[in-house]
């Protein structure tokens, strides 16, 4: 628990003491804000709710931002070869790689705590509901740190923080994508019979089971349900374990 | 200290370190050569347990590095090869984190992190952001982390490379101060660097320990060992020369000045004279002559001839 703290302090500090962290916030202030008031038409559309106005685009924000934070974590070690040393300290692969997973989260939660002027705006407009919006940030938090979690595995594979980023958006990006509404329902009117029935039904759950869109669009919605905080659990679990696998094998 | 058992490491069809087995004791400097390639860095890597060894068990301090690794990690300072830092940090905040990973906290600290920075020359670059800094203080920086916490081994990789040669000498009274109560495997390429530091060396090449003992053995193992240079006037260059080669110990003569009363060349010893026997017997020869000898000279060997003729040995 120690080492976990440790490394999470110097992490923390690589991204603040930078601007890496407050060019991050920004970016997604800006980016957050714009599609909220422009494309969320959060203000034509006279509803006292941040669901489908300000979260929805929070997975296609972090299909991008996240590889943008988290592609430094491993590939920055291994390209400076600071990695012997972190792993030659008395400590765990695993505290490593939870302390700096963490490093990277706070990173996110501090840019959704600085999106808190809408929660301000929308309460003084209309009577929102607290919980909704609550479970609405519960889930952006969740799909921002699974898409984390994921270019954390990625930057363990290589050297280059370019090659991490590129990998980890397009798999976020897929991972996003087969859960967008489009696609689920282009697969829900496929006409099949028989076999073709069974794949198409099969396709459509594991497109829903493990889109990020979909359990985190749930939370947006206010739902909150076993097989949501499952998935994000086993996703993120998954890909920290993973991470460790990659790291020591690379050395065998 | 360290024990290492006949450890190799495979990387795929290359054998980089080959049934590899070697103990260092308490108080022991340990010099590690080898030509580019030989397995040094290899070999401190599955020390420190950075890599895990294809076969073969290293203990440090009685702990297994494989089964017990925080145990044995504990106990070992390491400098890895070409020093990497953290270069957003600052040469204090680096040595305060590394310490802290060590488990060393507060005013303990605070302490361990200023004696790094003093027996390192630190003082003046503490508050600088590593990345503004010249290759020496990167270097020493990371030598500093690797004594942070007082360990009992240390292992160094190539602790010298790209110092100039004041810090080179600075580094070299540091390993050997800390090698009186500590043990200490280091490697490099310089081999005066092993007579003036280590108490041990140990040569490896292609993965195999071709060459162990104390750097005065191994420099006598050079085939220019036990030479003895002369310097003889009185008699014809060409008759000392006939004289010399009947010497009991002699095996042959290189002449390099000869003249009408004079002879200047080397004389090379059997394998069981490299003591000095063949120098008495040439003294005893010239007195009984009355020959003027103006120079005698035993050469005590150098080890980068011992090197070379050892390492290109193996490659043939």
């Amino acid at each position: 628990m120690k080492n976990i703290w440790v490394v999470f302090k110097r992490e923390v500090q690589a991204y603040f003491l930078t601007p890496l962290a407050y060019v991050f916030i920004f970016i997604f202030l800006i980016l957050s804000m714009s599609l909220c008031f422009v494309f969320g038409r959060f203000l034509e559309g006279e509803d006292a709710s941040l669901d489908y106005t300000f979260f929805q685009f929070h997975p296609w924000l972090f299909m991008v931002l996240g590889p943008a934070i988290g592609m430094r974590l491993w590939s920055e070690e291994n390209r400076e070869g600071t990695i012997e040393l972190l792993l030659t300290m008395p400590i765990s692969t695993w505290q490593a790689i939870i302390g700096k997973f963490l490093a990277a989260c706070l990173v996110l939660v501090s840019a959704l705590a600085m999106t808190f002027p809408v929660i301000l705006t929308v309460n003084y407009l209309g009577d929102p509901d607290g919980g909704k919006i609550f479970s609405g940030y519960l889930g952006s938090l969740l799909v921002g740190s699974a898409s984390i979690a994921l270019t954390c595995l990625v930057s363990a594979f290589t050297r280059s923080q370019v090659i991490c980023l590129v990998v980890s958006v397009v798999l976020c990006f897929f991972l996003v994508l087969i859960g967008s509404p489009q696609l689920l329902e282009f697969l829900r009117n496929i006409p099949a019979t028989g076999l073709l029935e069974t794949l198409r039904l099969a396709a459509l759950e594991i497109a829903d089971g493990f889109s990020l869109m979909s359990h985190g669009g749930r939370l947006f919605g206010g739902v909150l349900r076993l097989d949501t905080a499952v998935f994000f659990a086993a996703f993120i679990s998954f890909c920290l374990y993973a991470t460790s696998v990659v790291i020591r094998s690379k050395r065998a | 200290m360290i024990e290492v058992i006949r450890l190799s490491k495979q990387f795929g069809p290359k054998l980089a370190v080959d049934n590899i087995s070697f103990s260092v004791a308490k108080g022991e400097v340990l010099g590690f050569l080898g030509p580019n390639g030989a397995g040094k860095s290899t070999t401190m890597r599955m020390i420190t347990g950075f890599i895990p060894p294809t076969r073969g068990t290293v203990t440090v301090g009685g702990h297994d590095i494989q089964k017990s690794p925080i145990q044995a990690k504990a106990k070992i300072g390491y400098l890895p090869e070409n020093a990497p830092l953290y270069s957003d940090m600052t040469v204090e905040s680096f040595l305060r984190f590394t310490a802290e990973l060590r488990g060393i906290t507060g005013a303990a600290q605070k302490t361990a992190v200023n004696k790094a920075i003093e027996i390192c020359f630190l003082e003046k670059v503490a508050r600088q952001s590593l990345d503004t800094l010249s290759k020496g203080f990167r270097h020493r920086t990371c030598l500093a982390q690797s004594i942070v916490h007082d360990p009992e081994v240390l292992i160094l990789d190539e602790p010298t490379d790209g110092l100039d040669p004041n810090q080179k000498q600075e580094v070299r009274n540091l390993i050997r101060r800390l090698g009186a109560t500590k043990t200490v495997i280091f490697s490099t390429h310089i081999l005066e660097e092993v007579e003036a530091v280590c108490s041990r060396a140990i040569i490896i090449d292609q993965g195999k320990v071709v060459a162990d003992g104390t750097p005065d053995e191994l420099k006598r193992r050079a085939s220019c060992a036990g030479a003895v240079k002369v310097r003889i006037r009185g008699l014809a260059g060409s008759g000392i020369l006939s004289e010399l080669e009947k010497l009991p110990h002699a095996v042959s003569v290189e002449t390099i000045e000869s003249g009408d009363s004079l002879f200047v060349g080397r004389v090379f010893p059997k394998k069981s004279a490299v003591d000095g026997t063949l120098a008495g017997e040439i003294y005893q020869f010239a007195a009984g002559r009355q020959l003027q000898l103006q120079e005698l000279a035993v050469d005590e060997g150098r080890l980068d001839e011992m090197f070379r003729e050892i390492t290109v040995q193996v490659r043939s």
